[in-house]
């Protein structure tokens, strides 16, 4: 007999990290087809509850993350499914060419998913705030890039990351961030969700910046300003029918995400809008800074990724409206 | 063992003429390694050339992607592909790519970027185990494999992890890209520093068929932990211009009346 996954409110404080751990216990009782690789930090990436309750399909790998994702490409040739688990920093970065060359080459069905990932890390400073790990995996041929907002968000995304057959880099996140969506959302890899209507401009948020996103707008809509709020949590392949439609109908987009404002999320929507049907973009991110030591929240108003910070640009974008 | 040495010196010819016909290629570590491929795919790898797919088969991992040449040639030799697919090494469409890529049949795992070899045939074991297929995985690395970190994490992995169906061959040639290993980075001694790693370390003549025979057969038998065979080796191995000389590293091509004499050599030794 298994459980039923038990989900959070909106409202709540939820790391998403806890999120992982949970949807990965739950997934252990139903399902034999994938295993835990781990770096020794299961306890940092929020899987040591999976660690610890199947202790037969966890593969430690001391710290020593190239071999690891070598090894998780390896792996996934004989049909069983790797969940690579480690800080994005160390994960991503050092075994990025692994990932380039062993796991996306051959399309190999390998899933990575980090957990300290932009300034929402923390305390922690700059070595370990990942603000490039977007730009440095959607470029790559054949990865899925898969964002989710919120603790909900995330627990309906890793059973369709599994079910995906190829190569996903998840971003997940450290500290708690408010819970945005109930049970009843519909996750699907490759389409974005729209919280909120509105037709004078349109906030494209993905990750910890959705909820600060749907502040925004409400601020602005007291203001008389209706602004569209997109949670786009597929950075690859970009929901283009969301974006495009958000452009046509609003003429003024935001971008907002908790990562290098070069070759992030907001880069993609602009290497698409700009071809497809160009508006004005605001791209907000941290401005190509490395990140520093502080509380995440703290760190957000010191990178100007608040929801304050969403509605400024907003009325920048608004003024550039032809 | 007349037969293996024959298809070893096929296996050399059919390399010399891929990359005389590309214009480019690598022939010296391509030749070095012939013996170690030709005693894996014609004698001990458990596997379907009919079915390159076939789940239970034996995994081969060229880590020294550059010899992609005689892996081609052991390959399509073996009845991976036809040979006619030999003149499509490096050619913009072709089956056979300048390094491995998986989309050739029998190709198991890209490869042309040092050191994550090792590693990949450490995953392809651990599947193997967690599923209980009988598959062993072969890898074989050469000096330049040697030098990148990620290969000593798997050299340091396996045994911890308790692999032990994972045969790693060192194509100990001795010469590198821009020089001998001493002079680039002496990653030695090697028997010494991998049996220190927990493996069980063979150090054998890598042209001599009957020691490498020896060395799978022995592997095979060994149960407790991965084993690692030190093959010395020559560069060039068998075309009398080309051993010894690090000229013939790489990415140059052979001139008609090179490859005649290179081709006649190896003929000749054959017969």
């Amino acid at each position: 007999m298994t459980g039923q996954l038990a989900f959070w409110s909106p409202g709540e404080q939820v790391s998403l990290r806890e999120a992982f751990g949970r949807v990965l216990c739950h997934l252990g009782e139903t399902r034999s087809d994938f295993w835990l690789f781990d770096a020794d930090v299961a306890g940092g990436t929020g899987a040591k509850p999976f660690a610890d309750r199947f202790p037969g399909r966890v593969v430690q790998f001391g710290i020593a993350e190239q071999n690891m994702v070598a090894a998780a490409a390896g792996f996934a040739e004989g049909n069983c499914i790797p969940v690579v688990a480690g800080f994005a920093s160390f994960l991503m970065m050092r075994a990025h060419e692994q990932f380039r060359t062993a796991v996306a080459y051959p399309g190999r069905n390998v899933k990575v998913c980090c957990s300290h990932v932009g300034v929402d890390v923390g305390p922690d400073g700059a070595t370990a705030q990942m603000v490039e790990d977007l730009a440095v995996t959607r470029s790559i041929p054949n990865v899925t890039v898969v964002v989710p907002a919120d603790a909900n968000e995330l627990m309906l995304a890793v059973p369709e990351v599994l079910d995906l057959d190829g190569p996903v880099y998840m971003r997940i996140g450290r500290s708690p961030a408010p819970v945005v969506f109930d049970r009843d959302h519909r996750f699907r890899i490759g389409r974005a969700t729209v919280l909120a209507d509105g037709r004078d401009a349109a906030i494209v948020a993905t990750g910890t910046l959705v909820a600060r996103a749907v502040s925004a707008a409400e601020t602005l809509r007291r203001e008389g300003v209706a602004v569209r709020v997109i949670n786009l949590s597929t950075i690859k392949p970009l929901d283009r029918d969301t974006l495009l439609a958000a452009a046509r109908d609003t003429g003024a987009i935001v971008t907002a995400e908790d990562h290098n404002r070069h070759g992030g999320m907001g880069g993609a929507v602009c290497e698409f809008l700009s071809q497809h049907h160009p508006v004005p973009v605001e791209v907000v991110g941290i401005d190509d800074r490395f990140g520093t030591s502080g509380e995440a929240e703290d760190l957000c108003r010191h990178f100007g990724l608040t929801a304050a910070d969403l509605v400024a640009a907003t009325r920048r974008v608004l003024a550039r409206k032809p | 063992m007349n037969k293996l040495f024959e298809t070893a010196q096929s296996i050399r010819a059919e390399a010399l003429k891929m990359i005389h016909a590309a214009g480019s290629g690598h022939p010296g570590g391509s030749l070095s390694c012939a013996d170690l491929l030709a005693a894996l795919y014609f004698d001990e790898l458990r596997v379907r050339p009919d079915r390159p797919d076939w789940p239970e088969r034996d995994r081969f991992v060229l880590s020294k992607g550059h010899a992609a040449p005689a892996y081609y040639a052991a390959l399509g030799l073996r009845g991976y592909f036809p040979r006619e697919q030999f003149s499509s090494f490096r050619r913009l469409g072709g089956l056979l790519q300048g390094h491995p890529e998986v989309t050739t049949p029998g190709v198991d795992a890209p490869s042309g970027s040092l050191g994550m070899g090792l590693s990949q045939g450490l995953g392809m074991a651990h599947a193997a185990r967690v599923c209980g297929r009988p598959t062993r995985v072969y890898v074989l690395l050469g000096d330049g494999d040697m030098e990148e970190g990620n290969t000593w994490e798997a050299l340091m992995a396996a045994p911890h992890q308790g692999i032990t169906r994972l045969v790693a061959l060192l194509d100990a040639n001795g010469l590198q890209g821009d020089g001998p290993v001493e002079a680039q980075m002496d990653y030695g001694p090697a028997p010494e520093k991998l049996a220190a790693f927990g493996w069980r370390v063979q150090e054998i003549d890598g042209h001599d068929l009957g020691e490498i025979l020896d060395a799978l057969a022995a592997a095979r038998e060994a149960g407790d932990a991965p084993t690692f065979v030190v093959a010395r080796t020559v560069k060039g191995k068998g075309v009398s211009f080309m051993e010894h000389d690090n000229g013939w590293h790489g990415s140059r091509g052979l001139t008609p009346g090179e490859l005649e004499t290179a081709l006649e050599e190896l003929e000749g030794s054959a017969r």
